[in-house]
């Protein structure tokens, strides 16, 4: 299992100032921390879409990279963006899990099918062009670069566990603001 | 919400022109349309535009990942159509609220009746499942427009544009199967 803000780290050293990205619920929290950029595209809801509305990003912007860091109780929620975005195969999009078994951001209860449900194989059956699991921070390390720079759409499914405690202020992700400041960066680049 | 409650139904018999309703959404400036298989625009819509070389056809498995795919859309600044049956607009009342209405974009949905009956408004039908969304749109704001008639069909761009120029959703009610 890695830690999950040093998994976020170590994609954040790979993403540019333009890419957009979608983080979700407790990555989200960790992530504004360690990539604060307008480019983070935050309020998507609940239910899983997150990764929907990277597709609508992707389709809308195939000249940017778009960037979900999904977890796995959302995934669940949404599981057919699986299967639509294989579908639609935007070539600039890539989709991270982060696996902790949890719905964390509701009480850490566990996910149903945690540990025997593999997300890797149900994106691999889906049809994404490529599919990764890790478990090792260091390996992680050593080959997102190189995932990032692949063609789409991608999978990677991280085994985490939770980083701590959060403050947890949604305004960060849902405020009037955060959406503002997006679109404004989205649309000078 | 104003249902226009005209009298067009009752002069609904003449039929919907499918091909009018898809030159109404190129006209739009709609660039993808986000469908799952609705039965009342499958042939006279669906199918067409999946032939044509008008906007492109993001294939979907539910609805409310239609809805986030046009939030992020919208971002982009390219127009997206949700084109959908009732029972998945009602599966994705969350996803309207949230998404549409709370963050205030320009989600567009074209929403075919299932079993509504011809010549009948939405709110007079014998159906439990037709006679309930229009008050359910009321109830979350939500602007809708009937397509009854061919003289509806005027009403898609303008109700496309107002969406996009207010950053607010719209329904597009498909009261019978275009032709």
């Amino acid at each position: 299992m890695m830690d999950r803000k040093e998994c976020l780290k170590a994609i954040a050293r790979h993403v540019d100032d333009a890419d957009i990205v979608l983080p979700v619920y407790s990555t989200a929290f960790d992530w504004i921390d360690i990539r604060p950029n307008p480019l983070n595209y935050l309020s998507h809801g609940a239910m899983g879409l997150a990764s929907s509305h990277a597709l609508g990003l992707a389709l809308g912007r195939p000249d940017k990279k778009v960037i979900v860091l999904d977890g796995d109780g959302s995934l669940l929620m949404n599981l057919g963006t699986l299967v639509s975005t294989a579908e639609a195969a935007p070539k600039n999009l890539f989709h991270f899990v982060c696996e902790n078994g949890t719905y964390e951001a509701n009480g850490g209860h566990p996910i149903p099918g945690r540990g025997a449900v593999s997300f890797a194989g149900m994106a691999r059956s889906a049809g994404y062009k490529s599919v990764y699991e890790f478990s090792d921070l260091k390996i992680f390390e050593q080959q997102v670069g190189a995932i990032l720079a692949e063609q789409g759409p991608v999978f990677v499914c991280l085994k985490i566990v939770s980083s701590g405690d959060q403050e947890r202020d949604y305004s960060r992700l849902h405020g009037p603001h955060v959406r503002k400041a997006f679109k404004d960066a989205l649309g000078a680049g | 919400m104003p249902a226009s409650a005209s009298a067009a139904a009752e002069s609904a018999a003449g039929g919907l022109s499918g091909d009018s309703i898809i030159r109404e959404i190129v006209a739009s400036g709609i660039r993808f349309v986000v469908s799952v298989p609705d039965i009342t625009t499958s042939e006279g819509l669906l199918r067409p535009l999946a032939k044509g070389a008008g906007p492109k056809l993001v294939r979907i498995c539910k609805e409310d990942e239609g809805v986030a795919i046009c939030a992020g859309l919208a971002y982009t600044g390219q127009r997206g159509l949700l084109l959908i049956q009732q029972t998945g607009l009602l599966d994705s009342i969350n996803a309207v609220r949230g998404v549409a209405v709370e963050y205030s974009l320009p989600i567009c949905m074209m929403v075919g009746l299932l079993e509504k009956e011809v010549g009948v408004m939405p709110r007079q039908s014998k159906r439990y499942g037709v006679r309930i969304v229009e008050p359910i749109l009321d109830a979350m704001g939500v602007g809708y427009h009937n397509i009854e008639a061919q003289t509806d069909v005027a009403k898609i761009r303008p109700a496309i544009d107002a969406a996009f120029r207010d950053n607010k959703p719209t329904v597009i009610l498909i009261g019978q199967r275009p032709s």
